[in-house]
């Protein structure tokens, strides 16, 4: 029997092999037809205009919540139900079309965007992604319009990142008609407005296999008007101040049966697939936001003299331009080029996307922190917007998946599937004859890759020639890669799992990489489509290119030196004697 | 007394940085950011609050340009006109295309569709003419109130509160009119994501200058267009006869 090798067309998936699948990454997608791409143009204006000219954020900052005329203005916008269905009261958008008007809020106001996104990104987009159609029609009409808020659930006291370990319940009644929701959760955003709440509680369920009863999540629709819904006052933040966050407890909330969302026992993946398809709306805000405080950099930066010349003519405030750029660049261009593969029908993005969270929450962070260290002591004080931007951006490192635990989730998710590719190899050697061209071609692979030769692995046809210089980074990046993989794998095994200093350092590499090709990718049509950009975009892409693979190849050569398995070692060592001694460890240099 | 006709012209971005073009034949506006003139927009307001207030039944939105005017057109469908007329005009003759030919077009579409009011805004802040509204009406041979500030219709006439240089000025003229509308006649409303959608399905006719009888050949020729001077550094002196003295230097006493 012949063992075909399981395809997926993700770019991310096969990188992990030492494949290159350049179906969902070449060319830049371009998903908007004539009729889409006019009405978004016309969307855009009256949404500027609208953040330009009503909506105040340093008011919105003091108040540490969006002013009511802001939210009116809002609603009679249309901004709460950007993706719901036209015929159910919504403006229907795709997902690129959201990412074009996220990107605008992103631009001017972080604290409404998480209002607005904590609403109908992960609020409310479980009805959307696994609602029936009686659910959609009772509920997504007022939530569309604005009248109803709604708030994601899922986090509590003692289960943050460790998701699966929530101790909500749900119990079902005697008469068989609802559940009775008890629990507490922390952090809400929207917690005290919404009125409609998609919980995640834990139940006994029948394991169909064994008979067992095992705890399992469920995801539920609940109304605050079933009773039994109270909340916390709004916890005061860092940052995203406009934004209410709170505590929700539910004490015997009555949920009737009709509002489980999704299947009995299946609310973990409900959980993972809301976070997982707004994902990309995180990016595309922050390209947004990172764009806004760049042209208040490069302002001050052309303007502001010192030692007789403009300082944007310095090398240090060059170098730090160039880098806002690159950065603002490769997020833009994973934020696009994802929603535009999730709008071609691609249902195999969960690693891309985790890698766009990763990426556009430090890009911007540093952006910011840049902009204010170009702007100088003005950009310290509260007048310039700037601080508030910073404070507002720290928290997008740490919500909707940490990006630590993101990384791991990448990090693991490709060994996974470069397991089951040498899993499939392994089941092929059982019979080798039946299998005799695919194992040829995967020795030959190996045999190539090891002595340093390319496998034939190429970009060209794909990227604009005068990118080839940077292709051939780029493939012999992903070559190096494949193989760092394989031996990870080779050495440790299922025990993968528990290296994650290894992790990390895969993940990084393959952000960078995928951070490459997306470059490439949007250079390369720049390129071809002869925009008066083409030329910067080629060196934007050039430069990130380089520098990209040497981190590469540095991490490539760090798995494999025997000194950084030393240095493994003793980051274990410091960090166990820190937490025996609470704090730091050694004594004071003067003894006391 | 049913139907108002608004005038909305397309044009450079009021906040954009217009740049001469290196021939002096005009400034730049190939991929430059265009939106509905600002007066335009108070027209449209206007326009779109007498209906509110069912003094009108419809307001036709009307454009003379490009292809392009009909996303002008289109803005003021979002903003609560019922329909809209695009005047196509291109190219060299829309380069040349002033506020004569375009009062001839609003003369004769006044007419054609029986309008009771024609509300323009007093200018375009690409030309600055002032012209249009005026030429309008006297096409017309209708009433003229310009400048306002405040319109109010009193049975089948209107009441104009007009800006001029001394104050304000208070007219009333008969129906049919042509009113150009000022800076503080009104806030325009924000086009709203389900006004622009229910925009899409408002109709707009497409015509040509000749299918209402209109010559829009130019009588006036631009020679030439430069940017304004750089503005000079300037000097400070120490005393009033220090003043003077280079007063009397620059020949200006």
């Amino acid at each position: 029997r012949n063992l075909t090798l399981l395809e997926s067309q993700s770019f991310a998936v096969n990188m992990f092999k030492g494949q290159i699948n350049p179906s969902q990454v070449f060319p830049f997608p371009s998903v908007l037809n004539e009729e889409q791409t006019q009405f978004l143009q016309e969307l855009v204006p009256p949404i500027s205009k609208f953040f330009e000219e009503v909506n105040d954020p340093m008011k919105n900052d003091s108040l540490e919540k969006v002013e009511d005329s802001t939210m009116e203005g809002l609603k009679e916008m249309g901004a709460f139900g950007l993706q719901v269905p036209t015929d159910l009261g919504g403006v229907g958008l795709t997902n690129t079309q959201y990412a074009r008007l996220v990107e605008i809020v992103g631009k001017h106001d972080l604290g409404v965007g998480i209002t607005l996104g904590a609403h109908q990104s992960i609020g409310f987009k479980g009805i959307l992604l696994f609602g029936n159609s009686a659910q959609k029609e009772k509920y997504l009409p007022k939530l569309a319009s604005g009248e109803t808020l709604a708030a994601f659930c899922l986090t509590e006291p003692s289960s943050g990142s460790d998701a699966a370990s929530i101790r909500t319940t749900a119990t079902l009644s005697p008469c068989g008609k609802h559940y009775l929701l008890n629990g507490g959760k922390i952090w809400i955003s929207n917690g005290g407005l919404a009125e409609i709440f998609t919980v995640f509680a834990k139940m006994p369920i029948k394991d169909e296999k064994t008979g067992e009863m095992k705890d399992k999540i469920t995801a539920f629709i609940v109304e605050r008007s079933f009773g039994g819904v109270t909340h916390g006052p709004p916890e005061q933040k860092m940052g995203i101040k406009a934004s209410n966050t709170a505590e929700v407890y539910f004490d015997n909330v009555p949920v009737p049966v009709e509002n489980v969302l999704g299947e009995v026992g299946g609310g973990f993946k409900v959980a993972m697939s809301i976070l997982n398809n707004g994902r990309f709306g995180m990016a595309a805000a922050l390209s947004g936001t990172m764009k806004g405080v760049i042209s208040q950099a490069v302002d001050h930066a052309a303007n502001r003299v010192q030692f007789g010349s403009k300082i944007h003519t310095y090398g240090v405030i060059q170098e730090k331009l160039a880098r806002m750029a690159m950065l603002q660049y490769v997020t833009e261009s994973m934020a696009y080029m994802i929603s535009g593969n999730m709008d071609s029908g691609s249902k195999d993005y969960h690693i891309e996307a985790a890698i766009s969270k990763i990426f556009a929450s430090e890009a911007a962070w540093e952006v910011a922190d840049e902009c204010i260290q170009v702007m100088g002591g003005m950009g310290f004080m509260k007048g310039s917007g700037v601080e508030r931007v910073m404070r507002d951006l720290r928290i997008f490192r740490i919500f909707e998946g940490t990006n630590d635990i993101l990384r791991l989730f990448v990090a693991l998710n490709g060994f996974q599937d470069a397991g089951k590719h040498l899993k499939s190899l392994q089941k092929a050697m059982k019979n080798p004859l039946g299998n005799a061209g695919l194992l040829a071609g995967e020795v030959t692979k190996r045999v190539r890759r090891r002595a340093g030769l390319s496998t034939g692995l190429t970009l060209q046809g794909s990227i604009h020639p005068e990118l080839s210089y940077s292709g051939d980074l780029a493939v012999n990046a992903i070559e190096h890669f494949g193989v760092t993989i394989e031996n990870m794998l080779f050495k440790h095994g299922k025990n993968i799992l528990h290296e994650q200093f290894v992790l990390k350092r895969v993940a990084d590499s393959a952000i960078d990489l995928y951070a490459m090709i997306v470059v490439l990718s949007r250079a390369s049509r720049s390129l071809s489509q002869g925009h008066a950009s083409a030329q910067h975009e080629k060196i934007l892409c050039e430069t990130w290119c380089v520098e990209a693979n040497d981190r590469i190849m540095k991490n490539v050569r760090d798995l494999k030196s025997n000194s950084t398995t030393q240095i493994f070692k003793n980051i274990k060592a410091i960090s166990a004697a820190m937490v025996e001694n609470g704090g730091t460890v050694s004594p004071h240099p003067l003894g006391f | 007394m049913s139907r108002v006709l608004v005038g909305v012209k397309r044009v450079i971005d009021y906040a954009v940085k217009v740049r001469v073009k290196p021939d002096h034949s005009g400034v730049v506006t190939d991929g430059v950011k265009h939106s509905m003139n600002p007066f335009c927009e108070i027209a449209v307001e206007e326009a779109v609050k007498l209906k509110e207030k069912k003094l009108f039944k419809e307001v036709v939105a009307v454009s003379c340009g490009p292809a392009q005017a009909t996303e002008t057109i289109r803005t003021a469908l979002a903003m609560g006109c019922d329909r809209g007329i695009h005047v196509e005009v291109t190219g060299k003759d829309y380069e040349s295309l002033g506020p004569l030919q375009v009062s001839k077009i609003f003369a004769a579409l006044a007419k054609k569709e029986e309008a009771s009011l024609v509300i323009l805004g007093k200018q375009a802040i690409d030309d600055d003419c002032n012209q249009t509204g005026q030429m309008t009406a006297a096409l017309l041979d209708w009433p003229q109130g310009t400048f306002a500030s405040e319109v109010e219709i009193e049975g089948d006439k209107v009441k104009v509160v007009r800006e001029i240089d001394g104050g304000l000025e208070t007219i009333k003229i008969n129906m049919p009119a042509v009113v150009t509308a000022d800076l503080r006649l009104n806030t325009p409303r924000y086009a709203t994501l389900p006004n622009i959608m229910k925009a899409k399905k408002k109709k707009i006719a497409n015509m040509k200058p000749a299918d209402l009888g209109v010559d829009i050949v130019s009588r006036l020729e631009v020679l030439r267009v430069d940017e304004p001077p750089t503005r000079l550094a300037g000097v400070k002196v120490e005393t009033v006869d220090d003043l003077v003295a280079k007063l009397k230097e620059s020949g200006t006493i």
